[in-house]
């Protein structure tokens, strides 16, 4: 697959979920051609000659992530990418967070396989393209370019991407998103910080999640606070619990403000 | 297993670049503090090379350190991790060097 720009035979499946019949959509329009020759011979007596590249390696990652965001600032869509380990209650906030909010909201969402999520938030009543990944595990510009056309979402409106369920490899890539949201429950430990430097590093703001279940679990969360305040010291924290209903006030009120 | 995906970046930057010709060896600047494992990265470039002129190239990695500038005291200092503490104390720190991730150049004939 081609996981730069998301072309090809790459496994990846956008699907409009709730639109009567489910639509797939894989259609892209620009040109992309490999060039494939016949591999080298590297033997000596070749002449060579260095060629400066200087080229960021995410570079079509990243222009593609500013067309998007220049795409969005245009309609006055803010876009959250949430991102955290699977199972940390992501689409249980996302459902809360449809059902309490003040504006419009619509989902990106990020899986290897099924529909279940985009099934949820479509039934907890926002408008929801599921994105499958197949092997990949992350989301890129390309996939979520492909899902906003998909999802088309009206002007001034939140759209949520809920990205693939993984600590590490989201956090390199830049989908043109306004903020980044890192969601962590009690459950996963309060070590998690500084295992994963670089997602915790790269967020803008840290649910934690699940509080109702502290009185169970052995998660210190001045430790949590503490060690994120080592990799940013000015982090903002909401502990939620989207079971509950727990301080969802505040995470709606963050959201307001973006 | 983001490396494949970044090897795959790599590959097409390379191609777009070079249009088709011969290359013998990449080089590329991957900081210490970029999240890239430079071992997975060599093995998933072997890979995405597959059927491209850069098949069997050599890759070469610089892996420059990262650093990092104290806003409180000014300093800049080896940042061996992403912990950001400034030896005089101050978690009010700016990552300056060791996110690279970029090809630098190429070999080709």
């Amino acid at each position: 697959m081609c996981a730069t720009c998301g072309c090809g035979s790459d496994g990846v499946r956008v699907t409009l979920v709730g639109a009567g019949t489910e639509t797939h959509q894989h259609a892209h329009d620009h040109p992309h051609e490999h060039p494939h020759s016949q591999a080298h011979d590297s033997a000596a007596g070749i002449r060579t000659h260095t060629l400066e590249l200087e080229e960021a390696v995410l570079a079509r990652n990243d222009d593609l992530a500013a067309h998007n965001r220049a795409w969005l600032d245009e309609r006055g869509v803010t876009v959250v990418n949430l991102m955290s380990s699977p199972g940390s209650g992501k689409t249980t906030l996302l459902e809360k967070t449809i059902a309490g909010s003040t504006r419009p909201v619509s989902v990106i969402e990020g899986d290897q396989e099924t529909l279940y999520d985009a099934q949820r938030i479509r039934a907890a009543g926002a408008r929801a393209v599921q994105v499958n990944t197949g092997s990949g595990c992350h989301l890129d510009a390309v996939m979520v370019r492909r899902a906003l056309d998909e999802l088309a979402p009206e002007h001034g409106s939140l759209v949520v991407v809920e990205n693939v369920g993984n600590l590490v490899c989201p956090a390199l890539f830049d989908l043109g998103e306004t903020r980044r949201v890192v969601v962590c429950s009690v459950t996963e430990g309060d070590d998690k910080p500084l295992k994963y430097p670089h997602m915790f590093g790269s967020a803008d703001l840290v649910v934690l999640n699940k509080t109702d279940l502290l009185p169970y679990v052995d998660f210190d969360v001045e430790r949590f606070e503490s060690d994120l305040r080592k990799l940013q010291v000015g982090i903002e924290i909401i502990p939620v619990s989207a079971r509950t209903g727990a301080g969802l006030d505040d995470w709606q009120e963050w959201l307001t403000n973006v | 297993m983001h490396e494949l995906a970044i090897a795959e970046s790599v590959v097409d930057t390379v191609l777009r670049r070079t249009e088709g010709r011969p290359v013998s060896v990449v080089r590329l600047r991957i900081g210490r503090l970029s999240g890239v494992v430079p071992d997975a990265l060599s093995f998933a470039f072997e890979v995405a090379a597959v059927g491209t002129p850069l098949q069997g190239s050599t890759l070469e990695l610089e892996q420059p350190q990262g650093e990092a500038k104290c806003r409180d005291c000014g300093e800049r200092f080896v940042l061996h991790d992403l912990i950001l503490l400034c030896p005089c104390g101050s978690a009010d720190v700016e990552v300056v060097a060791g996110r690279e991730l970029a090809v630098a150049s190429v070999e080709v004939s």
